[in-house]
């Protein structure tokens, strides 16, 4: 089992500064606090903020991206006219979609109609606590991560639902109908892949699996296990794309289809919640993606002493990020290129293929450990 | 059930289930435009769908007898915008008829070559479309960038990108410039470049061809009862095309195939189209080696009269079967023009495919019939 050697500093900051950030503000202001509940409450104000810088950071990042690698693939620019390369263009979206108001139509269910964009963006943070973005730089190193991960996810399903539900439009209940129907399938061959994974690495916290990989590049599980480990990369691109309801696995959006899905009643902050959700999503499962199978922070390592020596000065936190945002391009490329499947023929594909294979793959990965048949 | 909406009948399907009305369009990103469809559900399995026209309707047939006829050509580009060219092409062929012109040869290449040029154009955007109604936006903008081209080939000959108003009784607006063959050769061979690769990007995509193959039956009884026509007919296999049945211009001289499927579902009508944009590349690069010199329009009078009497002549667009009925009293204006427009029969059908299908097969379906919906409202 794997114990953390070294001190985590983030997660020591988090553990023990965190409770009393009030302590840390001028003495003038805490003097205006009057009781001990209020200074909780404003502690908790100072960390939701935190939280939501650390958390909201990248997405911008991955907006523009999208944006420039769709317009790449389909033969266009993309946004060009604000700022160098329409940099600045994410700007102006976020200001126009704080500054539009939130219409919320007569008929909904308005406390289920606005829980759901508020239970949306739950997960994608719960996650971003686990990833251990470098050396010690993670918040809290669990030691049942993978379970955690698996069930935190499925936030994102009940406020799909609860939105698709409370909208009272026909549209939004069938996409919530069929997100549901289609985030608990492919829950299952997320979870069989992450077990694997669990399973190879002889730990469930992501510190350990990350440290299971240290070596080589070959050391990483993509490479470790010869074949198996290829195609539960595969298996976990497949499922986790439609866990992240993205396209091509998007029938619960399905904007041909259904107009917005579960979304379509939904304008300014309270839309942009599923929509900024849907991007920290995308980024917490590549950071997933990337420590269970391209070997998280570790640099990746040839084997020669003096490379080694060089691609070591490189902090693990560029080598994750670097991972995870290779990972992103994937995952934009997938979008890009495939058109979508029907809802039943997705439902197919999950329940005839992909949990029998990994069915298959779990005893298969027993074998592995059993006989040690990994690279050296 | 005696209170249904106007439009539906009583139902068919026996058993427990709840029914539901979903109203798609007139604004729906799918529906092509302002089309209309309600839909009676249970579940996400179609049990009668219902089209409901005439939100875009302008009159134009009633605005026709107040014009003189040349002016109605200007018309028929604003009927079935994807296919001005060839929309233009059918009304001047009635005309001709009526008034009895003829056309000079190298009018006639001209106008076999804008019209398959019109014809490809039309069918990449059914690509496109198609491939951007299954959800992959990145074969919409594909389908569309050789589009434009063709599109830089009408600007520079007809003045127009899209409403060209070129034809006219007795061969077309103006001349060629020099530069249309050249031009019109080095688009082939980078159309023949291109086609293949987006062949291959969506004709053999496994998710593609579950979705269309099987999907949205028609029957070659149904396709002719409900008077389809075009690409639509022809995946049913009913062999018919007015260029090779009916000919009219030079076809009859040119060699190319009619391309017939015998399944009719989606994926057949998406594969015809396939095979008739290469037929049209075909009759272009004839056409191109026989492209005569001489006067690109016979002589006759701006604004002529049709002699008293009723006319009619077909064209095939490509959508279907494009008709013009005149009706004249010898006078300026036209007393009665009629266009029988190749969507509005394909579109009828809509309910015949769509019966039991999901709402997803819905999309594809309206996707492959490629309707467009001022030619059915005019």
């Amino acid at each position: 089992m794997y114990t953390p050697s070294n001190p985590n500093i983030v997660g020591d900051f988090v553990r023990e500064w965190v409770p009393n950030l009030v302590a840390y503000l001028p003495a003038t202001v805490q003097g205006y606090i009057p009781s001990a509940e209020i200074a909780a409450l404003i502690n908790v104000v100072i960390c939701m903020v935190a939280m939501g810088v650390a958390g909201i950071g990248p997405v911008p990042v991955l907006i523009y991206m999208e944006r420039k690698i769709c317009a790449h693939i389909q033969c266009r620019l993309g946004p060009m006219r604000l700022g160098p390369h329409g940099v600045l263009q994410l700007a102006a979206d976020i200001m126009k979609l704080l500054f539009k108001e939130v219409y919320a139509p007569k008929s909904v269910q308005t406390f289920l109609y606005y829980l759901a964009p508020i239970l949306v963006v739950t997960a994608p943070f719960l996650n971003l606590c686990m990833i251990p973005f470098g050396k010690n730089l993670q918040v809290a190193d669990l030691d049942i991560a993978i379970p955690f991960i698996i069930a935190v996810n499925g936030f994102g399903i009940l406020s799909t639902m609860l939105a698709g539900w409370a909208s009272n439009n026909k549209y939004s209940l069938i996409s919530g109908m069929r997100s549901g129907a289609q985030l608990i399938s492919y829950e299952v061959s997320f979870a069989l892949v992450l077990l694997l994974i669990v399973m190879l690495a002889g730990s469930a916290s992501l510190g350990g699996i990350t440290e299971s990989q240290s070596g080589n590049f070959w050391d990483w599980w993509i490479f470790k296990a010869p074949v198996l480990g290829l195609l539960a990369f595969v298996m976990f691109l497949i499922s986790s794309t439609a866990e992240l309801n993205r396209a091509p696995f998007d029938v619960a959006e399905a904007e041909q289809e259904l107009t917005g899905g579960h979304h379509t009643e939904y304008t300014g902050m309270a839309f942009s919640m599923f929509y900024l959700a849907e991007y920290i999503n995308l980024f917490t499962t590549c950071c997933v993606a990337t420590v269970c199978f391209l070997g998280g922070y570790n640099a990746p390592c040839i084997g020669i002493a003096a490379v080694d020596g060089i691609l070591n000065m490189v902090p693990g936190i560029v080598w994750f990020l670097a991972k995870a945002f290779f990972m992103v391009v994937v995952y934009m490329m997938f979008r890009w290129t495939f058109v979508r499947p029907r809802t039943d023929l997705l439902m197919a594909l999950e329940w005839k293929f992909l949990l029998p294979v990994n069915l298959i793959m779990l005893v298969l990965g027993f074998v592995f450990v059993a006989f040690g048949l990994f690279l050296p | 059930m005696s209170n249904l909406p106007p439009g539906f009948r009583e139902p068919s399907v026996e058993g427990e289930f709840e029914e539901y009305y979903l109203n798609m369009g007139p604004q729906h990103p799918s529906t092509h435009g302002a089309l209309r469809l309600v839909i009676r559900l249970t579940g996400e399995t179609i049990i009668e769908v219902v089209p409901h026209l005439g939100y875009i309707h302008r009159g134009m047939e009633k605005q026709a007898e107040n014009l003189g006829y040349t002016q109605y050509i200007m018309m028929s580009d604003r009927q079935d915008y994807l296919t001005a060219i060839q929309n233009n092409l059918g009304v001047c062929l009635a005309l001709e008829k009526g008034a009895g012109i003829g056309v000079p040869e190298r009018a006639e290449y001209i106008r076999v070559i804008m019209t398959e040029l019109g014809r490809i154009a039309s069918h990449l955007v059914f690509y496109a479309c198609y491939g951007g109604d299954l959800g992959g936006q990145t074969v919409l903008l594909y389908g569309f960038k050789e589009r434009e081209m063709i599109h830089d080939i009408f600007e520079e000959v007809t003045g127009q990108r899209l409403t060209t108003n070129f034809f006219r009784p007795g061969g077309s607006r103006m001349d060629v410039p020099d530069t249309f063959i050249p031009r019109v050769k080095a688009f082939l061979a980078h159309l023949e470049k291109t086609l293949p690769d987006y062949d291959r990007l969506l004709t053999k995509n496994i998710a593609l061809v579950e979705r269309s193959v099987g999907v949205g039956k028609l029957t070659k009884e149904q396709a002719l009862a409900y008077g389809c026509s075009g690409p639509v007919a022809r995946a049913s296999g009913v062999n018919y095309d007015v260029r090779k049945n009916d000919p009219y211009s030079i076809y009859s001289s040119l060699d190319f195939n009619v391309p017939v499927m015998y399944n009719g579902d989606c994926y057949d009508r998406y594969l015809i189209r396939w095979q008739e944009m290469y037929e049209s590349i075909k009759i272009i690069k004839q056409c191109i080696e026989k492209f005569p010199a001489g006067p690109y329009r016979s002589k006759e009078k701006p604004n002529f009269k049709l002699p008293a009497g009723s006319f009619y002549a077909a064209s095939e667009t490509a959508k279907g079967l494009y008709g013009t009925y005149v009706v004249s009293t010898g006078g300026a204006n036209p007393y009665r023009i009629h266009t029988r427009s190749p969507s509005f029969s394909n579109v009828s059908a809509v309910n015949a495919m769509a019966k039991g299908e999901k709402i997803s097969d819905l999309v594809t379906i309206l996707a492959s019939i490629d309707p467009v919906i001022p030619e059915i409202d005019r």
